[in-house]
């Protein structure tokens, strides 16, 4: 009886160690967070030292209109640089699904914007967008044209385009592999049946790339969702408030303004958002492996 | 229906030739199956005439009209595949209809095709069903009944049954059968399996290396094999091959190999008179050959029986004939015993002879 209950606690004593380092290092960073926002902290303090405050933290950034700006900044930013990296990813990998000649050699081009550092990126638009000395005026000036304020006056524009130039290739390169997946066949039968090549993209390609679609673009939007050191070294947020993401404002409420309960707090409501996304690619991954299994029992079911 | 005509028909990848020069002419509302070995360029054959894969040289006629630059949906032909290639996220129904709604065709019409089809077919219960909900038997009748929904002249079949299990394919056979008897269209059906090839086909055209080899109706390929190579593919189990040499001895012909010496008839000799003194290659059909211990030596070889396979009524005998090995088919009652040197007899007039250098068929 002894040996049996033993040996059925075996494997978590195995898993123990590994147990205890995910308690450490992932969720007491995260419960400490939540504990420090119901308080309010200053770094000179101790957590224990602060003082108590129950939910001011979260009601006074909901009433702050700054905060709002930013999550409306942080929306913008995201939906668009998601979408329009959507769009040309999946549109860049449909036309080069083919056996063209160095089509390698492009490819792997085309995923280099990917693997640079962000503070990289973020430096070198920075200097291409100068208003003097960046090649978009100096271009702009060279064709006769009025030069642009990047960073001023269209500075969400700017940012945004500096990351749809960083992530578009993420896109790509998974669309290309869902396109590359696609069963060969059945795109055939479809020419066979008259599928133009429109058609065949919108009745037959785009459909069934989909699932990957939803899930590379809930990915790419968990993380534009977090998007900081490209922003903070073109703009550092501004001018005014016109850039200011959340993560840029979370990491200056915490440093600039001291007021660590307050950027837990914000945190805390980027973590829901993020939370809420995650659950529902989960929940549409559940969704599909439930019709799988569906479709599987009645296969089994009826011959 | 379009006549459909092959001429001089080549297919080149890269530097390497698979298909040389293939000229092949169909008759209308044909069931013409092509058949060979893998890679003998029977399904590049099919998928340059839907227009599938490009051509190298020569040209495909449809009614006298050149396709070969056409694309497959001008070219009127509906195809079936080998892995069914359904539309995965379509129902049945949306499977079957898909090239009727590119045409645009009014939605009356479009479903009124769809349940005649799926009557013939017996798809009606699942029209509403994804293909992943169906089983290998009821997507092969998908994929058929998409072809057949189109009013298209031709119908192109890639190895349609391959995937199927041995029942299956065989109730799918006469179903293809049936279906053959009632629609009247033009029908080329790629396939390596032989018995598919005799018991569909108007026509066979046996592919080997990128070459047609030899057509004709089945029961001429199976008669009168134009090389030893179409003798072994058609024909199950396959024809069995003697090294033997033409001996003369006095007025008569032998046909003389290890452990047989065979007299030829009349006909026989006047084939192989040339030949005296120089070897062929003997090819006997497994049926060919009859259990009989009193034959004289003369037409008759002598079978080392070493295994026995039981198929029922028919048994299929391996054996060996001095080194050569020798598969005979006989009744299953007939009362042999295994491990013995059995006897049996061969009418010369039922032997191909063929050439052993150019393995071509004596006549």
């Amino acid at each position: 009886m002894r040996a049996t209950n033993f040996n059925r606690l075996t494997p978590y004593l195995f898993l123990a160690p590994a147990l205890v380092i995910m308690v450490l290092a992932l969720l007491y960073p995260l419960g400490y967070m939540v504990y420090g926002s119901f308080r309010d902290w200053d770094p000179s303090q101790s957590l224990g030292e602060s003082e108590f405050t129950g939910l001011a933290n979260y009601v006074t950034l909901w009433n702050d209109a700054n905060f709002r700006e930013s999550v409306g900044v942080t929306l913008k930013f995201a939906v668009s640089v998601v979408s329009v990296e959507m769009l040309l990813g999946v549109g860049l990998a449909l036309l080069l699904d083919r056996n063209l000649r160095g089509m390698s050699i492009l490819r792997t081009l085309f995923i280099l914007p990917m693997m640079i550092a962000p503070v990289v990126v973020g430096l070198v638009w920075r200097y291409m967008y100068h208003p003097t000395v960046g090649v978009f005026n100096r271009t702009l000036k060279s064709v006769g044209l009025e030069s642009v304020d990047w960073l001023g006056q269209h500075a969400l524009l700017s940012v945004i385009i500096a990351d749809i130039w960083q992530w578009t290739p993420f896109i790509f390169i998974l669309s290309l592999a869902a396109l590359q997946s696609l069963p060969r066949s059945a795109l055939e039968a479809a020419r066979i049946d008259g599928a133009t090549g429109w058609q065949q993209i919108i009745y037959i390609k785009l459909p069934l790339m989909m699932p990957v679609l939803i899930v590379t673009g809930l990915l790419r939007l968990i993380d534009a969702f977090k998007v900081l050191e490209v922003i903070l070294v073109m703009t550092e947020g501004g001018p005014g408030l016109s850039t200011e993401i959340l993560a840029l404002r979370i990491s200056r409420t915490a440093t600039e303004f001291r007021e660590l309960g307050v950027a837990a707090a914000m945190s805390n409501y980027l973590l829901i958002l993020l939370m809420l996304l995650t659950l529902f690619m989960l929940a549409y991954n559940r969704w599909q492996e439930y019709r799988a299994a569906k479709a599987q029992r009645i296969m089994e079911g009826g011959v | 229906m379009p006549k459909i005509k092959l001429e001089n028909l080549s297919k080149r990848y890269g530097n390497f030739e698979v298909l040389h020069g293939v000229d092949l002419e169909m008759a209308d509302a044909e069931f013409t199956v092509l058949v060979g070995p893998s890679g003998c360029g029977k399904s590049t054959t099919l998928r340059m005439i839907a227009g599938l894969e490009t051509v190298s040289g020569g040209e495909i006629y449809i009614d006298d009209r050149p396709v070969s630059q056409l694309e497959p949906k001008d070219r009127d032909l509906a195809m079936v595949f080998q892995d069914y290639a359904l539309y995965p996220h379509m129902n049945v129904a949306k499977n079957m209809s898909f090239a009727l709604r590119l045409e645009k065709r009014p939605k009356d019409e479009i479903n009124k095709k769809i349940n005649e089809v799926a009557e013939i077919l017996g798809l009606t219960d699942f029209l509403h069903r994804k293909p992943a909900e169906l089983s290998g038997g009821q997507r092969q009748r998908v994929a058929m009944g998409r072809a057949l929904t189109r009013d298209s002249s031709t119908f192109l079949f890639d190895e349609p049954l391959s995937n199927l299990d041995a029942k299956l394919r065989t109730q799918m056979r006469a179903e293809l059968a049936l279906m053959r008897q009632r629609v009247h269209k033009n029908m080329i059906y790629v396939t390596h399996d032989q018995i598919e090839a005799m018991t569909l086909a108007d026509r066979i055209v046996v592919m080997d290396a990128g070459r047609i080899q030899q057509q004709g109706t089945p029961e001429e390929l199976f008669k009168k094999p134009v090389n030893k190579f179409v003798a072994g593919f058609l024909g199950s189990p396959p024809m069995n091959f003697l090294k033997a040499s033409v001996v003369q001895a006095g007025d008569k012909l032998y046909l003389e190999g290890e452990g047989f010496r065979l007299l030829c008839d009349a006909l026989t000799q006047s084939r192989i008179a040339s030949l005296s003194g120089s070897s062929v290659d003997i090819g006997i059909r497994p049926s060919d050959l009859l259990f009989d211990p009193s034959a004289s030596s003369d037409n008759a070889i002598d079978i080392n029986v070493v295994v026995s396979e039981y198929v029922g009524a028919q048994s299929v005998l391996i054996g060996d004939c001095s080194g050569q090995k020798v598969m005979v088919e006989l009744k299953s009652d007939t009362p042999i015993a295994l491990g013995e040197k059995l006897r049996f007899r061969v009418e010369s007039s039922e032997l191909h002879l063929f050439d052993t250098s150019s393995e071509l068929a004596i006549s």
